[in-house]
């Protein structure tokens, strides 16, 4: 990524934080209002029940921006790797050598507005790119029209920057169900008869993510997968080979991308992490000994 | 049920089973009709409760702002044509940004702030401190500028058998509650259809 782009990338996504603080803190309450209910709504620009949530964000842009700052100036994130993302690599190798495509899922569950396949289309693209370079098919089968527009979009984009525009297969982003089961069984036909050498399965999951990942197994891909989806992490970690834990999945776009914009935003929430902690061994001091609550402005 | 009902749901039942035997023509028409038929029942559920009301009808009674909605949504239709397919950027950047200005700070109040209150002021008793170690050192795990070594690597490896013990506790309720599915097909199968098992 050239410079500019990167100034460019670093730009945007601190427009987009202050665009997303102020849509939501400033929205008018009026919008927000039950039209079923028979109290009658007031006009207004301040939605003073959301005040946590504003000084919250604002602190997260701040964080961003002093990070995007640094690394305007030329200083380098370290990120520290993770076994599941080293194994990206190989897994695309892998297929390419078998000369069989790799499967790349979002799950079911999630839609375009939910952080985790926000953060999963990061890393498709990332995986897009690699594929394209290898010359290795990509299927990507999911549950939601929006998605698998959005998808399209991030995997010819990506072979435009792997400068092979002529890997891109519109027909292999399909729709498939939106329903969990319909679309467990597709994607479990689609891996029975395609024989995927990886699959990635990354994004939201629900009841259905066991049943994808053994079969990924069964038919002897090599499955690397990441999800916020608390209950089906556990069949994860049985199941597949590698598998990323919540908040990684968060970092691995930028970690995958070994790009220094990318890195600025896991290096600012990490800061983010460093506040969290001395707040909560704060509050913990406070209410054990004076009994005090230093959480209470955010209960309202 | 009848008995052309029962019959017919569990050779279905067998026939997705049957994918346990690996890939066959019984497996692929029990998956081809499932998806099929969730596909036509959205579509007929999506056109009957969400365009027919929503977008039509208020059309029909001169509200103009519905036509908004389904412009957007036509556009998206605008990809199967790929001289236009451009425009489905614009009702995808707002899916996108929309969908980002809602959840983030539903999240940050439900998954950050809710939870830091309820984990500090918990301390007031011995579960609450062992949650609070519990929360610091899973953090701590989670923080990737940082290399896990010395002191910080010792608290990271307490917040994974912190989760450990999470995982695998998730796993067995979970793998608890799919038995008991197993269990309603088999006696489905072996009661409703076959009649070896009475209740």
């Amino acid at each position: 990524m050239s410079a500019l782009n990167r100034r460019g990338f670093i730009y945007s996504r601190i427009a987009i934080a202050i665009l997303i603080c102020l849509v939501t803190a400033l929205i008018p309450a009026a919008v927000l209002a039950d039209a079923s209910s028979s109290a009658t709504a007031a006009a207004g620009w301040f939605h003073s029940s959301r005040i946590a949530e504003l000084v919250g964000i604002v602190i997260a842009v701040l964080v961003l921006a002093i990070a995007a700052l640094l690394v305007k100036r030329g200083k380098r994130l370290q990120l520290r790797s993770l076994p599941a993302l080293d194994a990206v690599g190989d897994a695309l190798g892998r297929a390419t050598e078998l000369g069989t495509p790799v499967l790349y899922s979002t799950g079911w569950g999630g839609d375009m507005g939910r952080p985790t396949t926000m953060a999963s289309m990061g890393i498709l693209a990332e995986i897009a790119k690699r594929a394209a370079e290898y010359n290795c098919r990509l299927l990507f089968p999911s549950h939601d029209p929006l998605i698998v527009s959005v998808a399209q979009e991030t995997v010819s984009q990506s072979a435009l920057a792997a400068g092979r525009p002529d890997w891109y297969r519109a027909d292999d982003i399909s729709f498939v169900s939106q329903s969990q089961l319909g679309y467990a069984a597709a994607v479990d036909g689609m891996m029975a008869r395609e024989h995927p050498g990886a699959v990635f399965l990354r994004g939201s999951f629900e009841g259905g993510a066991l049943i994808l990942a053994e079969t990924a197994h069964q038919t002897g891909a090599l499955t690397i997968a990441g999800t916020d989806s608390t209950i089906e992490l556990s069949f994860f970690l049985v199941a597949c080979d590698y598998t990323l834990i919540g908040e990684e999945l968060f970092a691995a776009s930028g970690i995958v991308a070994k790009d220094p914009a990318a890195a600025a935003a896991v290096w600012s929430q990490d800061w983010l992490k460093y506040l969290v902690l001395t707040l909560l061994i704060v509050g913990a001091a406070l209410t054990a000994t004076v009994g005090f609550n230093l959480f209470q402005w955010t209960a309202k | 049920m009848s008995l052309l009902e029962t019959t017919t749901t569990a050779l279905l039942t067998l026939a997705i089973y049957s994918f346990l035997a690996g890939d066959n023509p019984f497996y692929k028409f029990a998956e081809h009709l499932l998806v099929g038929l969730t596909i036509g029942y959205t579509l007929v559920i999506t056109l009957k409760s969400v365009i027919w009301p929503q977008a039509i009808i208020p059309m029909t009674r001169g509200e103009m702002p519905s036509l908004v909605p389904l412009l957007l949504g036509c556009l998206i239709l605008l990809r199967l044509v790929p001289r236009w397919a451009g425009w489905s950027r614009i009702s995808l950047a707002l899916v996108v940004g929309g969908g980002a200005g809602v959840a983030i700070p539903a999240m940050l109040k439900a998954r950050v702030l809710d939870q830091m209150a309820a984990t500090a002021n918990g301390v007031t008793s011995w579960a609450g401190w062992i949650i609070l170690i519990g929360v610091l050192a899973t953090l701590t795990y989670f923080v990737f500028t940082r290399a896990h070594r010395g002191a910080w690597g010792t608290s990271a490896r307490i917040g994974r058998y912190f989760m450990m013990v999470f995982f695998g506790a998730t796993f067995a309720y979970t793998v608890m509650s799919r038995v008991a599915l197993l269990i309603g097909r088999l006696e489905f199968l072996m009661g409703d259809w076959l009649g070896i098992l009475r209740s």
